[in-house]
C-alpha cells in the first residue's frame, strides 16, 4: 500500500496513510503515516461505529496538515477491547490459500524427516 | 506512545515481518496547499471491495489456483454508493464487518458527512478499491498506481485518504 500513496503523492496529491503497521510503512518510505493500534481489516475502527470512525478520521486529517517532514508517524492512543476475541476474530473463515499451501509444505517436509529418521 | 504493529500477527508472521530486509524507496512530497476545507478528497483502500452485479469481483479463484498470486487491479467506488451495492473479495481477512459497513475501510459515507459539516472541501465523484494481497507491488507500482493517481488528478483531487486492511 506505501507504494499506491508514493504514487499519489508523486503526482502532486497529498497523501494520508492510516494503518495498523505503521512500523512497515516506515521501513519502506511513506508520505505522512497515521498508525493505529486495531485489528487488520478495521483500519478506522468498529463496524457501525460512526463516531470512532470520525475521531480515527479527523485525527488522519489533522495529521495530514500538521506532518511537515516526509516519512514521519503519529501514533493514535485508541485501544481496542476484547483482545483474546479479536486475536482470532479478524482472521477469514477459512485460511487463505498461501497459509493452506505453506501449511501442507511444512508437513510434507515433516513426514519426509519422520521417513528419514525411520530409515536411519 | 509507539503502536505494536506486530499486535495482531500470528507469531510466524510477525517474525517474517521483522527478519524482512526492507529497503527504504525514495519518498515523494506534496505539500498540503489548502486548508482541510477547501480540499478534494478520494479515498483508496486494500479491503478488495467491487460493486456486486456491476464489476467483476477481485479474482479469488485464480488466488485459490495460484496461492502466490493476488489480484493486482483496481475498482472505482463512486461516492453515492451504498452499502447493499457492495461486495468484498479477500480471502486474508474476515470480511464481515466490511460488508456491513464499508467504513471501516473505505469511509465514504464519513466524508460525505465532512463535506456537508464543511470541513472538507469535497469528495471527489471516484473513489478506489485494490485487494490487499500481493506477490510483488510491480504491477501496483508500474501500472494500477500511476492509473489510480492519474484518475484522481483528472477529478481534481487535492488530497487521498489511504486505508490498507
Amino acid at each position: 500500500m506505501p507504494v499506491l500513496a508514493r504514487a499519489i503523492e508523486a503526482v502532486g496529491i497529498s497523501t494520508v496513510l492510516v494503518t495498523m503497521s505503521p512500523y512497515l510503512a516506515q521501513a519502506v518510505g511513506t508520505p505522512r503515516i497515521v498508525g493505529v493500534e486495531f485489528p487488520f481489516g478495521h483500519p478506522l475502527g468498529h463496524a457501525g461505529d460512526r463516531e470512532e470512525q470520525m475521531r480515527v478520521i479527523r485525527d488522519a486529517l489533522r495529521a495530514m496538515v500538521e506532518i511537515k517532514e516526509p516519512n514521519t508517524v503519529i501514533a493514535l492512543p485508541y485501544e481496542w477491547p476484547e483482545f483474546d476475541y479479536w486475536i482470532k476474530a479478524w482472521h477469514p473463515e477459512e485460511p487463505a490459500p498461501i497459509t493452506k499451501w505453506l501449511r501442507e509444505q511444512a508437513r510434507l517436509r515433516a513426514e519426509a524427516k519422520r521417513r528419514e529418521e525411520e530409515q536411519a | 506512545m509507539p503502536i505494536d504493529s506486530f499486535k495482531w500477527m500470528p507469531p510466524s508472521l510477525a517474525n517474517y515481518y521483522r527478519n524482512l530486509s526492507m529497503t527504504r524507496a525514495e519518498v515523494p512530497w506534496t505539500p498540503m496547499r489548502k486548508p482541510l476545507n477547501e480540499c478534494h478528497f478520494s479515498l483508496l483502500s486494500t479491503a478488495g471491495a467491487y460493486l456486486k452485479g456491476e464489476q467483476e469481483p477481485f479474482d479469488v479463484e485464480r488466488e485459490k489456483r495460484e496461492p502466490t498470486w493476488g489480484d493486482p487491479t483496481y475498482r472505482a467506488i463512486p461516492r453515492d454508493v451504498r452499502q447493499e451495492q457492495i461486495g468484498v473479495a479477500h480471502l486474508h481477512i474476515n470480511t464481515a464487518d466490511l460488508e456491513a459497513d464499508i467504513n471501516v475501510a473505505l469511509p465514504i459515507h464519513r466524508f460525505l458527512e465532512l463535506e456537508a459539516a464543511g470541513e472538507i472541501g469535497s469528495l471527489a465523484p471516484t473513489s478506489y478499491s485494490v485487494m490487499g494481497y500481493q506477490e510483488t507491488n510491480d504491477e501496483w507500482a508500474e501500472r494500477y498506481g500511476p492509473e489510480i493517481a492519474s484518475r484522481m488528478k483528472g477529478e481534481e483531487v487535492d488530497c487521498a485518504f489511504v486505508t490498507p486492511v
